[in-house]
């Protein structure tokens, strides 16, 4: 076994961990907008202004998982084999949801009928909810320890997943994701819309603190028997970030809310794997049963490999993804929609096609 | 059934329904890409007006590939959790590859390409549809590196300590003849699927007398685009067939139902198999040609099914090696007979446009939107194909299917997870099918400039 930092397994390790924290940092707001859809959501024309603000980058969010995924097999063979056989239910509960909410993007102003978006709009819902709830779930459990043979299979049962500290980790994500969604809608709306994101946000802000400081609690108190790498300020700086929110909103200082609650989720997710190092998914039946970096592992060519294909691409993949966000970082503004072109010359120069489901003005 | 039964029948499901949508959305990514370059080129509305329409084709069938893909990378995890700690050292390296390269490029630029119409300069904007082309297009050679390594496992070394298959040469894994083959016949089926698309689309408008100068302008980029994937479709399937018969002799044999080795053997037109006695009731020929097609001479020796079963015993031990002989001699006919007639198709097509009938030939245009099911047959036929060919194996030569699956996961949770999938797959295809007729039907958007975009997309 080897030692020390400097190595490619603790590389390894630390991508799939920045992968993760990119997912939950990015997939975190529009998962947020997706489940306040219905509550700050007033009308047909709000709604879509809602799926219009996370529309051009939502699909690109969701490949930071399944990069991470993919990472997870290649680099960590025995780690993706035990993890996604073992969390079998809770991971076909999440592909069902993201399946639906995915095509719901898609399709939900693709058709007339007055139930259609309605429908697809449910599916927005419970297909972001769904998830945001049960990431947290699956990393506590993974923190806390499941029950690993010492063939590192999982022999636990989907129930035993539901125990109170994951569900703990489940109620704080949700709470974060859907906060952390509400701070990034004031900064893509205007108006009524901007002043009801803010709104819910202030009252989400309170609740999200109180979780985030149960589940780091409860994770302090169980990091006391496993020689993870102590996280020190990393815990102390998501717990400040995210109890400053409230203030930061009530001072209207958005921008800063918005950075407020994504520290939150970066720092909770590294001090989860920062706890976690070097083992990947402790075995709750004996610590000689831990799939650790060492023992998960592919061989130093394929991680070679690997390191170099990164080195290159994840540089670029950074600087288009962030460059979108650059081109859409405008406010979506309502009076906009309303005079577009798309409002108000419908019917008369059909400049939208016949047959799109767009709802039609009430201008 | 068993829960491998079940797993099998769960990754055929989800699998064969994935590429339903993926063949399709390359094809309609490169069309829309031709169209709108045409448009930058010529700056005539009337190809804006052809990639926007297409394009919303392309983006709903899009959706469906998008999220069914995140099904195929997780149910390797899920249901062949062994099979992912033997080969993740070598398979998982394509898979990840994958999303860096081209799932981060297609999801992005596709993004960037629905809402930047009237925010991105139009070379930039020009420039993001060929970008989600590319994406498409890698994608596609990394899964399909993944798969030929299963075909045929090269750059490898079996760790007896770890009892694990390791990687030894990247190089030779993504320069596997059987990946580059593979790569060759799939692109060109999906241009073909794309084309039949396009084709069968404005043929029904072009019967009803709409909007003619977009499908007519639309149909002939698709037969010019069809005519010649579709031969290069059937040149590079015969040198993939050559490429298994040496391989993968037993798929050859199975796909002819030859059941002893021949020389000058004859390529079979229809047969009735004897599997427990292995041989035929009946069986039609044309005389020597599988042995020209395979070996290129007149009477190359072909090995039969019984040799190489008898042959594969002694090598690896006791058990069959035959896959089931029908249905891998059924979905070759089934393959090849499609892809000949989308040959026809774009042949008849062009002739009918050079000679200026093509909207006239009522025959034709009647005719041509039911041959937008062939590509569908003969892609899923030709994986059912190359998949159950393979078997016993998942890895061929290296691991047995039987001992690819999760020990862990029991009946009860693959037919939980069997019935989800089929069902929101079932539901889904039926809103699929609903919205992509619904679309193609529709008259062309009558937008002419960018700047009439609304301020919303969705």
């Amino acid at each position: 076994m080897e030692q020390g930092y400097l190595n490619l397994e603790t590389l390894w390790f630390a991508l799939i961990a920045v992968l993760w924290i990119g997912y939950f940092f990015l997939e975190g707001f529009d998962f947020g907008v997706g489940i306040l859809m219905p509550f700050v959501g007033k009308d047909d024309i709000d709604r879509r202004i809602l799926v219009n603000t996370i529309g051009p980058v939502w699909d690109g969010n969701e490949v930071w998982l399944i990069v991470a995924g993919g990472a997870t097999f290649a680099a960590f063979p025995e780690w993706y084999a035990t993890l996604f056989s073992g969390f079998y239910l809770a991971l076909f509960l999440i592909l069902a949801a993201l399946i639906f909410r995915g095509v719901a993007f898609e399709f939900r102003g693709k058709d007339k009928h007055p139930e259609w978006a309605r429908w697809w709009d449910r599916a927005i819902f419970w297909g972001s909810a769904l998830p945001a709830f049960l990431w947290g779930v699956a990393w506590a459990n993974i923190l806390r320890g499941v029950p690993i043979d010492a063939n590192k299979e999982f022999v636990g049962t989907f129930w035993s997943l539901l125990n109170p500290y994951a569900l703990l980790g489940g109620a704080t994500s949700l709470l974060l994701f859907t906060l952390h969604g509400g701070v990034f809608l004031t900064l893509k709306t205007d108006t009524e819309l901007q002043l009801r994101a803010r709104r819910v946000a202030k009252v989400l802000a309170l609740p999200a603190t109180v979780a985030v400081l149960g589940f780091l609690s409860w994770t302090f108190v169980n990091a006391r028997d496993n020689d993870g790498i102590v996280p020190g300020f990393v815990p102390i700086l998501g717990l400040i970030a995210i109890a400053a929110v409230e203030w930061l909103l009530r001072e209207k200082l958005d921008g800063w809310a918005f950075v407020a609650t994504g520290l939150s989720i970066v720092m909770i997710t590294a001090t989860i794997f920062l706890n976690l190092y070097p083992r990947v998914m402790p075995s709750s039946i004996s610590a000689a049963n831990d799939l650790t970096i060492w023992n998960a592992a592919s061989t130093h060519y394929t991680l070679k490999v690997m390191t170099i294909v990164a080195l290159i691409f994840t540089p670029i993949v950074l600087l288009y993804q962030g460059w979108t966000y650059w081109v859409f970082r405008k406010r979506i503004r309502r009076a906009d929609v309303e005079r577009g072109p798309g409002m108000q010359k419908r019917d008369t120069e059909g400049l939208v096609r016949p047959g799109d489901g767009e709802a039609p003005s009430p201008a | 059934m068993d829960a491998l039964e079940l797993s099998r029948l769960q990754f055929a499901i989800t699998t064969i329904f994935h590429f339903f949508f993926v063949p399709l959305s390359i094809g309609l990514a490169f069309t829309t890409a031709i169209m709108q370059t045409a448009w930058y080129r010529t700056k005539d509305p009337t190809y804006l007006r052809m990639t926007k329409f297409w394009g919303k084709l392309f983006l709903i069938n899009f959706a469906l590939g998008v999220v069914t893909g995140i099904v195929q990378e997780f149910q390797f995890g899920m249901n062949w959790s062994a099979y992912s700690r033997f080969v993740g050292d070598i398979f998982g390296v394509p898979l990840a590859i994958e999303g860096l390269l081209a799932f981060f490029l297609e999801s992005t630029f596709l993004g960037l390409w629905i809402f930047g119409w009237n925010r991105l300069p139009p070379r930039i904007h020009l420039a993001t549809i060929w970008l989600v082309a590319v994406g498409t297009g890698l994608s596609a050679f990394f899964i399909l590196a993944a798969n030929a390594w299963m075909q045929h496992p090269v750059g490898y070394t079996l760790n007896p300590e770890t009892g694990r298959a390791e990687l030894t040469d990247i190089m030779a894994m993504l320069m596997n003849p059987t990946a580059w083959s593979h790569f060759g016949h799939t692109i060109l089926a999906a241009l073909v699927t794309g084309g039949m698309f396009v084709i069968g689309v404005s043929a029904y408008h072009l019967a009803r007398g709409h909007e003619t100068v977009i499908f007519r302008r639309s149909m002939t980029v698709a037969l010019i685009v069809s005519l010649f994937a579709s031969l290069g479709v059937a040149f590079s399937g015969h040198f993939q067939a050559q490429l298994v018969a040496q391989q993968q002799p037993m798929k050859t044999a199975s796909a002819e139902a030859l059941w002893d080795t021949e020389r000058g053997a004859g390529f079979s037109l229809f047969a009735i198999g004897d599997v427990e006695n292995g041989r035929n009731h009946v069986n039609i020929q044309l005389p020597n040609m599988l042995s020209v097609l395979t070996t290129n001479t007149w009477s190359g020796e072909v090995q039969g099914i019984n040799d190489i079963q008898a042959e594969y015993e002694q090598r690896y031990g006791p058990g069959s090696y035959i896959p089931v002989v029908g249905v891998i001699y059924w979905t070759f006919r089934l393959m090849v007979g499609a892809g000949l007639l989308m040959i026809l198709v774009s042949v008849v097509g062009l002739f009918l446009l050079r000679r200026g009938r093509l909207e006239t030939a009522r025959w034709f245009l009647r005719l041509a939107p039911f041959a937008i099911a062939l590509p569908y047959l003969a892609n899923s036929t030709g994986w059912i194909m190359t998949e159950m060919g393979r078997q016993p194996w998942v890895v061929f030569g290296v691991m047995l299917t039987r001992d690819a699956a999760s020990p862990t996961v029991g009946t009860g949770f693959v037919l939980t997870t069997l019935i989800g999938f089929t069902l929101i797959y079932g539901l889904l295809s039926v809103v699929d099918v609903y919205l992509l007729s619904k679309f193609a039907r529709s008259d062309p958007p009558t937008v002419t400039e960018p700047s009439a975009e609304p301020a919303l997309v969705y």
